[in-house]
């Protein structure tokens, strides 16, 4: 992450996956949840958001996936303002951005096989080329053996995993993950951190929030701190990863 | 993998739920709808042709009023019409009413009346027209009249006129009725799609952030709704059919009354209401799902 001044070039801005300048952000009338948020994300670069309860991790990260718009400041996508972006050109954007939300949203009436195949089957794959990829990419992440599960049945690891696996399947530039270990025991949470490593060394540009401060320090990555709607960037706080 | 997940023979599941606790309500309002408008159809069908055969055989004949001049007696004066009028072109053939038919017309406002020859009754001639080119009430007047003969010639275009207007209206009642049931099922399709759009937020929510196009999401709902107004109509077109059949086996080619008379072809209208549901719960499905998703977004 760098901390670039408002008036940075267009060369800069198109480089970088996301760009915030000068953003805030409240919902309706309600008091600021963030404050004048300058930052910008290169490509294959890995950060991890902090900050206590409330501190606008979730809205920060809403904000990068389209979910919210800012109330102030302008932020950038892949070099282009979202703000201009139409109802025409706003899925595309999406298309690009792989996302685990903290409360999953997989859909209960389709199978994992076909939760995981979603992303791919909106952007309007062929089922017959893309279902050999999906399988493999279930098989990665641990659920070669629980395809044809309904999300129901599964376990709460299963389910992270599930959707880490739709986060990814259409390889997206940028992951962000909304606490993402929040639910899975230690181990778990290791092997989950490992899959996004290694989204990253494939070139992923991999943003995380979680309240995990353990995985932080052992991570070795950058943080993102949110405190009080404020945000200041962290160097790593602790070995490599894992 | 899976031993109980056969990848050679996966194929995509529905996005929506196949099934929904509140389809067999919508089916049912539905298929009462199209139920009714299949009616509506059938009867403003059978009103038409009612309308049309009264209007065939008034057009079809013309009456003339024989008034006897000088010392000829009423009898030879409508025999003498009729000679003249049969040679007119346009007439297939021209008659003198009887006169114990003359006296049954009077009957009922006369009584028993036991010699005609003491009451100035004018005479009737019933002249047949031809169908193609009829002869019209001008010209029978005038070639009465030419050949001395004192007569009103009444073509019934009174009548045909009259007849003409109450059948307008009954086919304008009937689309009228057409219409609102038209605008009630594509209603009842818009409160069904905004509840299932409602409920099933999650995946509308899902679709989105995943990066589909609103017109995407919208078609979801466009084809489920559009099915399950099809299965409706269906239903209801089944229903009037059965309805319809029943009165033409009952009531013959009259229907129930004269006034609708059923043919075995007129159960054709119901044909395409399946698909009319469809089509209107899709445009109503749409425009609404449209709307929805652009207001979440």
């Amino acid at each position: 992450m760098s901390r670039k001044p408002l008036a940075a070039s267009a060369t800069q801005i198109a480089d970088d996956v996301v760009r915030f300048d000068d953003v805030s952000m409240r919902y309706g009338r309600g008091p600021e949840v963030l404050t004048d948020l300058n930052f910008a994300l290169a490509p294959g670069s890995f950060h991890f958001v902090t900050g206590p309860s409330g501190a606008g991790k979730s809205t920060l990260l809403k904000l990068i996936y389209l979910a919210a718009r800012p109330s102030k400041g302008l932020v950038h996508l892949f070099g282009q303002d979202v703000a201009r972006a139409t109802a025409r050109t706003r899925p595309y954007l999406r298309r690009r951005i792989g996302v685990v939300f903290q409360d999953l949203l997989l859909l209960d009436h389709l199978s994992a096989f076909d939760n995981a195949a979603l992303p791919l089957r909106i952007a309007g794959g062929d089922p017959a080329q893309y279902r050999a990829d999906v399988a493999e990419l279930l098989s990665w992440v641990g659920l070669g053996e629980r395809m044809h599960a309904m999300p129901a049945t599964l376990a709460g690891g299963e389910k992270q995993r599930l959707a880490i696996a739709r986060a990814v399947v259409n390889r997206p530039e940028i992951l962000l993950a909304d606490e993402p270990t929040a639910n899975v025991d230690h181990d778990m949470a290791l092997r989950i951190f490992r899959l996004f490593v290694e989204l990253n060394r494939l070139g992923t540009t991999v943003v995380i929030a979680t309240h995990d401060t353990d995985l932080v320090a052992r991570s070795g990555r950058p943080m993102l701190h949110l405190d009080g709607g404020r945000l200041t960037l962290r160097p790593p706080a602790g070995p490599s990863a894992p | 993998m899976s031993e109980l997940f056969d990848l050679a023979r996966w194929r995509p599941a529905p996005l929506l739920p196949e099934r929904d606790a509140r389809d067999g309500s919508l089916i049912f309002v539905v298929a009462v709808l199209c139920f009714l408008a299949c009616l509506t159809a059938m009867g403003v069908i059978a009103a038409g042709r009612a309308a049309g055969g009264w209007t065939g055989q008034l057009t079809g004949e013309a009456t003339v009023i024989v008034r006897p001049q000088g010392g000829e007696t009423p009898d030879a004066a409508a025999a003498r019409a009729a000679e003249v009028l049969a040679d007119v072109p346009g007439v297939t053939e021209a008659r003198a009413l009887e006169p114990a038919k003359a006296y049954d017309l009077i009957r009922p406002w006369m009584g028993d009346v036991s010699d005609l020859a003491d009451l100035p009754v004018p005479r009737l001639v019933t002249v047949t027209l031809d169908a193609k080119h009829p002869a019209n009430a001008r010209t029978l007047g005038r070639t009465l009249k030419a050949q001395g003969v004192d007569a009103t010639v009444d073509d019934h275009s009174l009548w045909i006129k009259d007849i003409r207007r109450a059948g307008e209206v009954v086919r304008w009642l009937g689309a009228g009725v057409f219409a609102l049931i038209a605008g009630a099922a594509a209603a009842v399709v818009a409160f069904a799609t905004r509840a299932g759009l409602a409920a099933r937020r999650d995946v509308v929510e899902v679709l989105h952030l995943a990066g589909a196009e609103d017109s995407y999401i919208a078609r979801l709902f466009q084809l489920r709704f559009a099915r399950v107004a099809g299965l409706a109509g269906l239903i209801g077109a089944a229903g009037a059919g059965l309805v319809a059949a029943i009165l033409r086996l009952l009531g013959g080619g009259e229907g129930l009354t004269p006034a609708l008379p059923l043919a075995w072809g007129d159960l054709a209208a119901v044909l395409p209401c399946p698909l009319l549901a469809a089509l209107v719960a899709a445009v109503a499905a749409q425009t609404t799902a449209m709307k929805l998703i652009g207001d979440m977004r």
